[in-house]
């Protein structure tokens, strides 16, 4: 895996900076290996897939990613450092991510969702905001009006003072987006963005993503709906059974007979089920 | 009608003492779903704290009761409830941050004899400082204590402003506080969803402490205000009050702030009402306790999440 500048075949240049670099990691839980020294790059600009049958250890290699699990062998390095222990560290390292189920504050408006994801970049302490001094007024501001930035960006412009609890499924996604993107992060983890998306939905998700990578960010995406995934992703890392079963583009993901069999199973091997 | 008014006054600064204790369990609950019963002894370290600023005040001043003696005495009983309700989170109830519930909840209780035994067998011991196994009489301070005040024919005692008006600008400043500062902002989406705010970037241990804080900070207030009101404090006082406002916090509908208010309010108006108004034998000063928690359980038996109605933590 390299870590140059190469020119995928949408034309897209990658490869401007490595974010993200796991190296043979391995999680074991008591005997079971869920994750079975897998290699992983992500670059600056550069939108990469993870997508392997249910139970081929996706989840667990992204909680190695995010650091919510430590490796029990290899290394995750972030921008170049080994990831700090503390979930909040890693925040404030620059990576952020979305949830599976929404996790979205019910009881606050968007707004406020937005600006709480503005938290760990401001510095009031709780007794300067008492004080009510000039920078707490400033940075008050600054933040709402950062948020209210975000809230367009995503498409949800006017929306701010609806309780997120009151959003529409759809909105709720891309609030969790703007929201994740508040943090100023370097790296965006998607965990399956589009579940339970209608294909509209589904279309607005794609282009709000490839708005996003376009900014710069590099972005990781976990995702079940394979058409979304090959035309979203730049490259592609299929797990299966905790391995690395494949790892290239799109294109050549898409059309090795090893995954499509992974995931449909090929006459002898019934266990993979189908959930393409 | 002069009687009613007198004892609507009552009811409400008596409420207002309430309310001022309840924000601090619902607040803490609101973050962490841990009833502190140790805060009730918050509010009385407070008043110790604001009656020991006045007497090393007084050994520069020659005990002097000038008005601004009481904006130092706040500071200073704020400042000491604050430090005791910080070291409190550090050492007692972070360690047990992932036990069973019961396990803060019985280290609650131990801090609240602690503290209490605390005050009652070492406060006496500093030198220059009264003895406080009995009740202490609370300093007269120009202005806030003294003869009431008569507004209209009607005669108020003084303290009775100084609740009223302690609660409404904390109450206001609280709100503030919630809903336009980042840490405000940041204690909801704790409340409502710690694991998340961790992975959103939050300090939840730091959010934790701060809540611990300004529930101790409006302690220490009502316990100032309790001895500008009552002209006493002593060492037991935390106790009943504390449970009173507990009482309240799950009358409003506990995690909520706003019902913190309301349920300390009309815990204090039931009381006060009752004891005037039952006639004959259930009525009465003595009854007052009893009406209180029967009223507790009424709210419990036919609205248990309290009147502001609240299921889980909602917007404060």
């Amino acid at each position: 895996m390299s870590t140059e500048t190469v020119v995928e075949p949408t034309g897209h240049t990658v490869g401007r900076e490595t974010i993200l670099a796991a190296r043979n990691v391995t999680m074991r839980f008591g005997g079971l290996v869920a994750v079975d020294n897998v290699d992983f790059t992500v670059h600056s600009g550069e939108i990469v897939g993870l997508i392997g049958p249910n139970g081929a250890g996706k989840t667990t290699f992204f909680n190695c990613l995010t650091g919510l699990y430590k490796p029990t062998s290899g290394e995750v390095r972030f921008m170049g450092e080994v990831l700090p222990p503390k979930p909040r560290e890693v925040v404030v390292a620059g990576m952020a991510r979305t949830f599976q189920n929404i996790r979205l504050f019910p009881n606050m408006t968007a707004l406020e969702n937005v600006m709480v994801g503005r938290y760990c970049r401001t510095s009031s302490m709780a007794f300067t905001s008492i004080l009510h001094g000039p920078k707490f007024r400033r940075e008050e501001a600054e933040t709402r009006e950062r948020a209210a930035e975000l809230l367009e960006y995503v498409g949800m412009k006017g929306q701010g003072g609806h309780l997120a609890r009151n959003l529409p499924y759809g909105d709720q996604r891309r609030l969790e987006v703007a929201r994740a993107l508040a943090t100023d992060p370097k790296l965006l983890l998607l965990d399956e963005p589009t579940a339970g998306m209608n294909p509209q939905e589904t279309r607005q998700a794609e282009e709000l993503i490839f708005k996003i990578r376009d900014s710069g960010l590099a972005i990781v995406v976990i995702e079940h709906d394979m058409r979304f995934i090959f035309n979203l992703c730049d490259r592609v890392l299929c797990l299966v059974r905790g391995k690395t079963l494949i790892e290239g583009t799109a294109a050549e993901v898409q059309s090795d007979p090893r995954v499509i069999e992974a995931y449909i199973g090929s006459p002898e091997n019934e266990e993979g089920g189908a959930h393409a | 009608m002069a009687f009613f008014i007198d004892q609507l006054l009552n009811g409400l600064s008596l409420g207002a003492l309430y309310a001022l204790i309840a924000v601090g369990y619902t607040v803490v609950y609101g973050i962490v779903q841990l009833i502190n019963f140790a805060h009730g002894e918050i509010f009385m370290i407070g008043a110790f704290g604001a009656l020991s600023t006045w007497i090393v005040l007084g050994w520069a001043t020659g005990g002097s009761t000038a008005w601004w003696n009481m904006p130092l005495m706040l500071v200073g009983g704020m400042l000491v409830a604050v430090l005791t309700a910080v070291v409190m989170e550090r050492f007692a109830y972070r360690p047990l941050r992932n036990a069973p519930r019961l396990a803060p909840l019985i280290t609650a209780i131990g801090i609240s004899i602690f503290l209490q035994e605390f005050i009652r067998l070492f406060y006496g011991e500093i030198p220059g400082f009264p003895d406080a196994k009995a009740a202490i009489p609370f300093p007269q301070i120009e202005f806030f204590t003294g003869d009431a005040v008569d507004v209209g024919g009607q005669l108020i005692n003084r303290g009775t402003f100084f609740i009223i008006a302690a609660l409404v600008v904390c109450w206001a400043f609280l709100w503030w506080f919630v809903n336009k500062t980042a840490t405000g902002r940041a204690m909801q989406a704790v409340s409502q969803d710690p694991d998340t705010s961790r992975l959103m970037g939050i300090d939840v241990d730091r959010i934790i402490v701060i809540a611990f804080a300004v529930g101790a900070a409006l302690a220490a207030i009502a316990g100032v205000a309790h001895g500008v009101r009552f002209g006493n404090i002593d060492f037991k006082m935390g106790f009943l009050a504390g449970l009173k406002a507990f009482t309240a916090a799950v009358l409003g509908g506990i995690g909520n702030i706003n019902g913190a208010v309301v349920g300390g309010l009309t815990l204090g108006l039931v009381e006060s009402m009752a004891a005037s108004y039952i006639p004959g034998q259930f009525g009465g000063a003595a009854w007052k306790d009893v009406w209180a928690f029967v009223l507790l359980i009424l709210i419990l038996v036919f609205r248990p999440q309290g009147l502001l109605g609240a299921k889980v933590v909602d917007r404060a």
